[in-house]
């Protein structure tokens, strides 16, 4: 089937999706956007969070054609062309990237927690953070990083 | 595979009449893990996320009705006044992502022994609106589960809401899990006061085939809560109301728990949440007084 979606503001389209395709692998593998991680598939790991018509989802666990005509954001979308997000460059500046690879669905979930609680205290970002797994960090400097992108 | 895509519930019940073996699809959170992972290949998919009959919740009469497409997040936010219990559970889905897409509709579709939410369902009397082209009909939440993972839902039939009544009193919603966060239940529990009926109910979850209610704990407090004299609860009463909701359950053993464990953790969830919300009760007997 064909699917169009608006990613990042640009209207795109994709043909052959199969029907039970998730829209993580139509923006990774047919959209040749790579920025949200496929790890574990099951909604679990919180790496390929991205913003659907505005609102933090997994989108392993989108049906591609469920995003038909729906706005989708990724991490990819949220810097201002050269210049990082706010959030993403204090996660640079804090030093809570290691490997990475749950880096782009960390950002996009702190992006929208600060959207909606621009001074969080610890225990909202814990638990905005909680569906985001690291096998890296040990949490602190990414905890470090939101609490620095608040200010 | 076919990709259903119904604009509004007219059109997702004649397309269910029409496919009956079409998997309906809301937040996704289950459905899609099962695709992801080669455990199911359907026939066709049948996309609710469009169907706005779905999407809103009304009260009237001192009952919500919830769409079978509002997702837990909306619901914590939206009703946590009228629906205590149900807004705690929500609160114990998954993960912020997950809240945002997971809705009660599929919570029962699934019918998972470990819903979050059946529990509350149970213990509060709430009744799923289901429909198809031949008409819509109301099911007990008690007939609703009739198996592991299995409801009692026609082919061609889709659940439409759940009616829960507002609630009158304090409810509570316990839940034990490995961690805090993105976690299926080792087991559950919750409790609803009803001091109009002089009742109160109580429904266990993941520890028996299927979520069930603990009748002989309900008997129980039903005689013993002191509702026209309120005072603090005697231990006994609230050890004796775990014991018995214990003996309700019938669990597994399994990598998330030990039979025996889910048993004695019942018991200490229901005489906990038992106590909270009788102090809450009695808390607002003394404002209103």
């Amino acid at each position: 089937m064909r699917v169009n979606v608006t990613v990042n503001g640009e209207a795109r389209q994709a043909d052959d999706v199969w029907e039970g395709e998730s829209l993580l692998y139509l923006l990774r593998e047919r959209l040749g956007l790579p920025g949200s991680k496929n790890a574990c598939e099951q909604g679990e790991c919180g790496s390929c969070t991205v913003y659907l018509d505005g609102t933090p989802v997994c989108a392993c666990l989108v049906a591609a054609g469920q995003a038909e005509g729906r706005e989708v954001r990724t991490v990819e979308g949220l810097a201002d062309g050269d210049r990082l997000d706010p959030v993403q460059q204090s996660f640079v500046d804090a030093g809570a990237v290691q490997c990475g690879f749950c880096t782009p669905g960390l950002v996009v979930a702190a992006h929208d927690l600060l959207n909606r609680v621009p001074n969080p205290s610890d225990e909202e970002i814990r638990e905005a953070l909680a569906g985001n797994l690291c096998r890296c960090t040990g949490y602190e400097k990414i905890l470090d990083a939101v609490r620095a992108a608040a200010k | 595979m076919e990709f259903l895509r119904p604009a509004n519930l007219a059109e997702a019940l004649a397309a269910k009449a029409e496919h009956p073996d079409a998997v309906p699809l809301a937040g996704g959170t289950d459905v899609m893990v099962e695709l992801n992972f080669d455990h199911r290949r359907p026939d066709a998919l049948l996309d609710l996320t469009r169907v706005a009959e779905l999407a809103g919740w009304t009260v009237e009469d001192g009952v919500v009705r919830l769409g079978a497409g509002v997702s837990y997040t909306r619901l914590i936010t939206e009703l946590g006044e009228q629906l205590p219990a149900l807004a705690m559970a929500s609160r114990t889905v998954g993960s912020p992502q997950i809240r945002n897409r997971g809705t009660v509709g599929g919570n029962l579709g699934a019918a998972s022994p470990a819903g979050d939410t059946h529990p509350v369902l149970l213990a509060t009397g709430a009744r799923v609106e289901v429909a198809s082209t031949r008409g819509t009909r109301m099911i007990d939440a008690d007939d609703f589960y009739v198996g592991v993972k299995k409801h009692s839902l026609a082919p061609d039939e889709l659940i439409v809401a759940v009616h829960l009544p507002v609630a009158t009193a304090p409810q509570q919603f316990a839940k034990v899990g490995t961690r805090n966060a993105m976690v299926i239940a080792v087991c559950s529990f919750a409790v609803a006061l009803d001091p109009e009926h002089r009742r109160a109910g109580a429904a266990i979850g993941s520890a028996a085939p299927t979520p069930r209610r603990a009748a002989e704990a309900e008997e129980f407090l039903a005689a013993e809560l002191p509702w026209d004299a309120p005072a603090p609860l005697r231990d006994s009463v609230k050890r004796r109301f775990g014991e018995l909701v214990a003996s309700a359950a019938a669990p597994i053993d399994d990598v998330r728990g030990t039979a025996e464990y889910r048993r004695h953790a019942l018991a200490v969830l229901a005489r906990r949440t038992l106590g909270w919300a009788w102090q809450d009760y009695l808390g607002s007997e003394r404002t209103c007084a």
